[in-house]
């Protein structure tokens, strides 16, 4: 006991609170979970939520230290069972919308969920202005 | 002495822009046009100025001359001499002058052997191709002078990013520098055309071989940007939909529906004012792109400037040029009619629908791009990410790919579809065969891969539908690349959905003699020992990685350290089958004393890159067909005004 209260003191002695970076790897950073089901669906998620040190990349794709110990935090609930969307919303509550790649639909993000909407209606109108106005004035010459 | 002449030579360059927009414009009106000689040879003179002053640059960052304060900043005298040459670009300022450059020079190419078009299209073009490199002219001299000097010589350059000391990305600005300025030939067509109220079939084949050429510099660009990402971030990655990408993948689609349109015109007639809206769209999403990765708004490797005074600068050329553009558009619009007409099932109707899909894609882009930046401007700051781009564009891409299938088939003007039923059904066939079978054998598949395979499979075979009942001897270039193209999209889009179906990650800790298993590979990692580059040093695994059995291939894959300027990078190492590759990542060293390793088996995955460059051939024999017959018709015009002339005597 006392060995590991030395230990701790000499962790926190020697490591700056700042330096988070210097300590080793969280365990499931680098790690895959045993069950390849788990992993699949830590994977998935994994991969639709932002590395938030670094530019567009999903914590999936980073070296970052703050990716690695948000892998193990992803890994780790995971392995306890907890539902995907759940952690989401737990990351969400901490570090903001920013760290999720799927959009949460909230009134600020209303207009990108219209936006494919508005572009199927435009879309629409175009091509049916276009071969409407065709079906009036029907092609010369055509024998049907 | 270098420097100051590349300065002096940019502002004549400037003048003679200046000079060519104002005799161009006169040249237009009735009185002026004793000046309607002065426009070519002015703008062929600015381009060969331009490019003395661009070649002043690449001297002295080949000499590092560290008195000039942008190779101070930039570059080192212990580079590679591949990465100083790259170095003249690898900044916001090279790459402006590299931008103008290219742009004058377009534009003297255009005035030395443009002759198809009117004439006074073709001053008006200039015109216009002057007032736009004007902006990035005042944008380079009075706030981006790439030739400034120190008041001391830095006794040693600060060096270039390490991310950007590849080979690959060497040469990924400027192909795609190349693709954005080709736009802006066809954009100042376009104007030209609308000004001079000639949008015909002569001004979109004047176009069409610079937006084929842009088009082709797109894909490339497009396809090494992707190869790069993939195999210098380390995790497998290939696409991430980052606003940098964005703003590349933007213009591209773009131009892909200018194309198209482009080619319905100069061959029905058809789609007017569609082209023109296009030839200004495509240009508006390269400044778009520009502004994007040029004003620093993006904080990442590329954006070199974090200075809203350039950014400013951009903002206003944007809205200068397209809000003047979309101006002239609205005012002449209703000169422009739209030409031949069509009936539903046509092959022109079948362009329409993919054009205005793809600018559903794009407007989709554009949107997923911008909007984060807008909230973020609110106080609110929201990712949109591949689960929001990959499914929504999707909805647009795939009735796409399934016309793009049909289309070609069809005859221009008006056709019968159950004259082509029989092959549409085959490909149909194979189509569902693929979805059912990949269904049945990998039930955990989600949907949109299965359908990207799906869809590849009868893309891929429909591609080459057009070749049947034709002699292949003489079938024309133009159509071999219409079919390469297609072919090209249908095998890229089977590599990026085996690749996100497929792909199996080995994440292990490993001392030496260990090995692990990935897909049908097993690694076993040999030794760790350091090695030294020219400015970097780097510990090296060697990897024996054994297919299936098989006798094992070595791999190295490494972890550099750079030391000007300080940085790392690892460099994963790739072995490529038929079938797929093989990723091997050497990670950091553990509190144990094993080693990270990161190994991906990718099915496939290389077709995404073979399918991009399959893209691009297919655009250069389009344009090769197309020039090739250009130069044709020339050379007969040119005998028969002889043998006129002869008669005449």
């Amino acid at each position: 006991m006392i060995r590991l209260l030395f230990a701790l003191l000499a962790l926190t002695l020697t490591v700056p609170a700042t330096a988070q970076d210097m300590l080793p790897p969280a365990p499931y950073a680098y790690r895959q979970l045993p069950d390849s089901a788990q992993e699949a669906k830590a994977q998935a998620l994994m991969e639709t939520l932002r590395c938030l040190k670094c530019q567009s990349q999903s914590i999936a794709d980073s070296d970052a230290p703050m990716a690695g110990d948000m892998r193990h935090q992803v890994r780790t609930r995971i392995a306890a069972g907890e539902e995907p969307e759940h952690i989401r919303q737990w990351l969400i509550e901490r570090y903001g919308d920013y760290v999720s790649y799927t959009p949460q639909v909230k009134p600020i993000t209303w207009p990108l969920f219209a936006a494919p909407l508005v572009f199927l209606a435009l879309a629409a109108l175009l091509l049916r202005g276009r071969f409407r106005r065709r079906a009036e004035t029907p092609v010369e010459g055509s024998g049907e | 002495m270098i420097a100051e002449i590349g300065l002096a030579v940019l502002w004549m360059a400037a003048a003679l822009a200046v000079l060519q927009l104002v005799a161009g414009v006169l040249a237009l009106k009735p009185r002026g046009a004793n000046l309607i000689d002065v426009v070519r040879p002015v703008a062929v003179m600015q381009g060969v100025l331009v490019l003395i002053a661009f070649a002043c640059l690449v001297s002295l960052f080949l000499t590092t001359d560290l008195s000039v304060k942008l190779v101070a900043e930039n570059s080192h005298s212990a580079k590679p001499f591949i990465f100083k040459l790259a170095g003249t670009w690898g900044n916001h300022e090279g790459s402006m002058l590299l931008w103008v450059t290219i742009m004058a020079v377009a534009g003297g190419i255009v005035a030395l052997i443009e002759k198809r078009l009117r004439e006074d299209t073709l001053i008006a073009t200039l015109a216009g191709q002057a007032f736009v490199s004007l902006g990035f002219y005042a944008f380079l001299l009075l706030s981006s002078n790439p030739f400034e000097r120190l008041p001391e010589p830095a006794p040693e350059g600060a060096g270039l990013n390490p991310l950007l000391q590849d080979v690959g990305l060497a040469f990924h600005p400027p192909t795609l520098y190349v693709g954005y300025v080709g736009l802006s030939i066809a954009f100042s067509f376009a104007i030209g055309a609308l000004v001079t109220r000639d949008v015909g079939p002569a001004f979109a084949r004047a176009m069409r071989p610079w937006v084929l050429g842009a088009w082709i510099f797109l894909t490339l660009g497009i396809t090494a940007g992707s190869y790069w990402a993939y195999y210098t971030l380390g995790w497998g990655g290939w696409w991430f939909w980052d606003p940098v990408e964005n703003a590349s993948l933007m213009p591209w689609l773009a131009a892909t529906a200018l194309l198209h349109s482009a080619s319905v015109l100069a061959s029905r007639n058809a789609l007017r004012a569609w082209t023109v809206m296009l030839g200004v769209i495509a240009f508006s999403m390269s400044m778009v792109g520009t502004f994007l990765v040029r004003s620093g708004i993006l904080t990442s490797v590329h954006a070199f400037a974090v200075d809203p005074e350039r950014g400013s600068f951009i903002l206003a050329l944007l809205a200068i040029y397209i809000g003047g553009a979309l101006t002239l558009f609205g005012v002449r619009a209703s000169t422009v009619t739209e030409g031949s007409r069509f009936s539903f099932v046509s092959r022109e109707a079948a362009l329409v629908f993919n054009n205005v899909m793809l600018c559903g894609i794009l407007g989709i882009v554009l949107v997923g791009t911008l909007y984060p930046l807008l909230t973020e401007a609110m106080g609110v700051k929201v990712s949109v990410g591949p689960p929001y781009f990959n499914p929504v564009s999707a909805i647009f891409a795939i009735p796409m790919l399934l016309v793009l299938a049909v289309g070609p088939l069809l005859r221009w003007r008006q056709d019968r579809l159950n004259r082509i039923t029989m092959p549409v059904a085959i490909a149909a066939v194979l189509a569902a065969a693929v979805l059912l079978g990949v269904e049945v054998l990998a039930p955990q598949i989600k949907v949109l891969p299965l359908l990207g395979l799906a869809v590849a499979v009868g893309v891929a075979y429909a591609s080459f539908l057009p070749l049947r009942g034709r002699n292949l001897h003489r079938t024309p270039l133009p159509i071999w690349g219409m079919v390469i193209a297609h072919f090209g999209i249908a095998v890229a889009l089977f590599g990026m959905a085996s690749e996100s179906a497929f792909s199996t990650e080995r994440l292990a800790a490993m001392n030496p003699g260990d090995s692990q298993q990935v897909g049908p590979y097993t690694l076993t990692l040999k030794n760790i020992a350091p090695v030294a580059g020219p400015n970097w040093t780097a510990l090296e695994a060697t990897v024996a990685a054994s297919y299936a059995g098989g006798e094992p291939a070595i791999l190295h894959p490494q972890a550099r350290t750079f030391s000007n300027p300080p940085g790392n990078r690892t460099e994963s190492a790739l072995k490529t089958r038929w079938n797929g590759q093989l990723y091997a990542v050497l990670g950091e060293e553990g509190e144990d004393g094993r080693w990270q390793m990161r190994f991906w088996w990718k099915p496939f995955v290389p077709l995404i890159w073979l399918g991009g460059l399959l893209v691009a051939l297919g655009g250069l024999l389009a344009l090769l067909g197309r020039v090739a017959s250009d130069i044709r018709r020339l050379v007969a015009t040119d005998k028969i005004a002889y043998r006129r002339q002869r008669q005449g005597r």
